[in-house]
């Protein structure tokens, strides 16, 4: 047991092989107490791989995880009892009533008989489900399961708590409930490693972690992250046709980057003031017709592909 | 093992089971209806073989010989024919198995003292019941014969004479002979590997097909507590299940019960634990529902079904097979069950088989909680 200011969770160089498929490769983190730390990546990037390692889930190839003190390939029982996990598909049982899947993951967390009722009471506060006790879990709404889940998984009130997408395939309006759930638990305290792919999302977070590849890419809070990674300023252009004004730019001196956001593009220039009649009057000669053409203040999918592209350049030279 | 996790697992288990209609329903349905289609389908007891006969004479003293044929309940005579043809036609579709052909001159000849041959066409497609067809022929033909000799002896004045030898056979155990008494104890062994495995067989699968085990392995439960947990509610199931088809064996087949029902609940107690690890292993292994409910019926129904006794006796078989039925846990069983329920032999007699099965029941245990991982793949 390390003592109290230990960070919660310490990552050394931790691996991940399936095969010959490197899913996560030589990752290093901390988090603190009441820290959100958002895991943010595609689809494969080894997002999902690194939350499982750190539950004792699946057994790193190399490297050392500790959470909350214990090294969760020697100790995963001792993990298991100080943290709480939500996997990405929703794994609490459909056959059985909301009360029944409370009751029966309070009682492998051992929760004392004393606090029982409270804690039943509070998930059920929390969750929005007090009406629905007898309600068989598998007819809830989606939005209403994903909340059961982390109550579920919160029953034993974990200082640290792995959340695997938690909010995928949920309402925007659930979402953001969720979100203001995990945030209460983060001001008492409690560490929070979340996976997430919805970048709107990823603003809640204290903390982001890139992950490409299975490797970090970039780290730091969103606003860090916004103002570190866009070497540059960045342009909103809506035209037409996209196509052909993406490819003209792309060829343009001067642009760092352009890419497809929506129905505009966004394109990197290392000053916007004197580059937009540059561009405009481009765009013009070649026939695209520029609706309209301004400075705009990055978002964390920006960051996101501009860094991604990076690494992608980088890993082809 | 914390008492109070083994208790969630448990309440968990019985609850999915409550709510899962159609496997309470097999559980009920698949016994019943098993021990129905093995109880009348399996039997050993070769009667009422179909016979065409071809009298050739048709005098009174060859009626009278037939007519003992008639009067066996192991021969059916079906019909008399009145040409070789027939009789070859009759063989050729099957509809008779043993054709019964009796010469012209059989009562002069029989006056004469000379040996008469009575022509018997046997169909030896199914060697057993030709076999048996043959030898119960003869038994027909060795009463008639003694008969003859009987009324000739009488006839000079010579009374009374018996046959200097004969047997005095006691049918012990299973007085009437009857096979249903031998199979049916054979078929309750049967039922409760094969439903004993599959019940288990389906509970880890499950839990791997439907993601809750993700979340079940992020907590702290071990895994002697999930089988143990996941264990109880189907020996109940399991138990439940025997004493039906007990129940059906003594009072709808009427096979006796002779032993101790406390000796009857040990030995069942052990081999469904047997068999529930055995169907719980295959789980943990094939992780598919399918799979492992497939692997379960074979691993358990074929050697069960083969190599216990149940149909074939152990000791004709091969030496090699013979050592090999050893490590079939059925094989014990088997012996017990059906010592139990026909001899109502006592416990210190079976004691080496239900050490067999105590030793498979520990072995198998061990095996199925090494097996699972708290791992994801």
């Amino acid at each position: 047991m390390t003592d109290n200011d230990a960070p919660p969770v310490i990552v050394r160089d931790l691996v991940k092989r399936f095969g010959d498929f490197v899913a996560v490769d030589r990752i290093n983190l901390e988090a603190r107490r009441g820290e959100i730390v958002g895991f943010l990546g595609p689809n494969g990037a080894g997002k999902s791989t690194t939350i499982r390692m750190l539950c004792g889930l699946l057994r790193p190839t190399a490297g050392q995880a500790l959470v909350a003190g214990y090294d969760v390939a020697r100790e995963p029982e001792r993990v298991r009892q100080r943290i709480g996990y939500m996997s990405q598909k929703f794994s609490l049982y459909n056959d059985l009533r909301v009360i029944e899947n409370i009751r029966f993951f309070a009682s492998l967390y051992e929760v004392p008989d004393s606090v029982l009722k409270e804690r039943v009471s509070w998930i059920l506060d929390m969750a929005g489900l007090s009406g629905r006790k007898s309600t068989l879990t598998g007819t809830l709404p989606s939005g209403w399961k994903q909340r059961l889940a982390l109550g579920c998984a919160v029953l034993h009130r974990p200082p640290i708590l792995f959340l695997d997408e938690p909010t995928s395939g949920v309402d925007p309006i659930s979402r953001r409930q969720f979100w203001e759930l995990i945030h209460t638990m983060a001001a008492e305290g409690v560490t929070v490693l979340v996976t997430t792919h919805y970048m709107d999302e990823a603003e809640y977070c204290n903390r982001l972690v890139l992950i490409f590849q299975g490797r970090i890419v970039a780290s730091g809070s969103p606003t860090e992250l916004k103002q570190r990674a866009m070497t540059g300023e960045l342009v909103l252009v809506e035209c037409a046709p996209l196509g052909l004004a993406l490819d003209l730019l792309r060829q343009t001196p001067d642009v760092a980057d352009a890419a497809v956001f929506g129905n505009a593009l966004h394109v990197v220039v290392p000053e916007a003031r004197t580059m937009i009649p540059r561009l405009r009057t481009h765009l013009s000669q070649h026939g695209v017709i520029v609706a309209r053409m301004e400075p705009i203040r990055p978002s964390l999918e920006d960051v996101f592909v501009s860094l991604t592209a990076a690494q992608g350049a980088g890993g082809k030279a | 093992m914390r008492w109070h996790r083994l208790a969630a697992i448990v309440r968990k288990e019985i609850l999915q089971i409550r709510r899962d209609l159609p496997s309470l329903l097999i559980t009920v349905a698949m016994p019943l209806l098993l021990m129905l289609g093995f109880g009348y389908g399996v039997s050993f007891d070769i009667r009422h073989i179909p016979v065409y006969v071809y009298d050739r004479e048709s005098s009174q003293q060859s009626q009278d010989f037939l007519k003992r044929f008639q009067a066996s309940e192991y021969f059916n005579v079906m019909k008399t024919v009145d040409n070789y043809q027939a009789v070859i036609q009759a063989l050729d579709a099957g509809a008779c198995r043993l054709a019964i052909v009796i010469p012209v001159n059989f009562s002069e000849q029989l006056k004469t003292g000379g040996p008469v041959s009575v022509q018997a066409l046997i169909d030896a497609t199914d060697n057993n019941t030709a076999n048996v067809s043959i030898s119960y022929s003869e038994a027909v033909v060795q009463t008639y014969n003694q008969q003859i000799q009987l009324e000739w002896l009488q006839r000079h004045g010579q009374a009374r004479l018996q046959p200097p030898l004969k047997v005095d056979a006691r049918t012990w155990f299973n007085e009437d002979l009857e096979s249903t008494a031998n199979i049916v104890p054979g078929v309750v062994a049967i039922i409760m590997a094969v439903i004993g495995s599959f019940l288990t067989s389906l509970t880890i699968a499950r839990e791997w097909e439907r993601g809750t085990m993700e979340q079940l392995v992020s907590t702290p439960v071990t895994p002697l507590e999930l089988m143990v947990g996941k264990l109880v509610p189907y020996f109940v199931i399991g138990l439940l299940d025997t004493a039906l088809c007990a129940g059906m064996a003594i009072w709808w087949f009427e096979v006796p019960f002779r032993g101790q029902w406390s000796v009857f609940f040990l030995s069942c107690t052990l081999f469904l634990i047997v068999v529930l690890s055995l169907g719980y292993f295959v789980s943990v292994v094939a992780k598919s529902q399918l799979a492992a409910s497939q692997a379960a019926l074979i691993a358990t129904f074929l050697p069960a079904f083969l190599l216990s006794g149940f149909i074939y006796p152990i000791d004709q078989m091969p030496a090699v097979i013979q050592v090999t039925t050893h490590l079939i846990p059925a094989r014990y069983f088997m012996t017990i069950i059906r010592d139990v329920f026909l001899k109502g032999t006592s416990l210190p007699l079976l004691l080496d088989d239900l050490l067999a099965l105590a030793l498979f029941a520990v072995l198998l245990t061990i095996l199925a909680t090494r097996a699972f991982q708290k791992k994801l793949s």
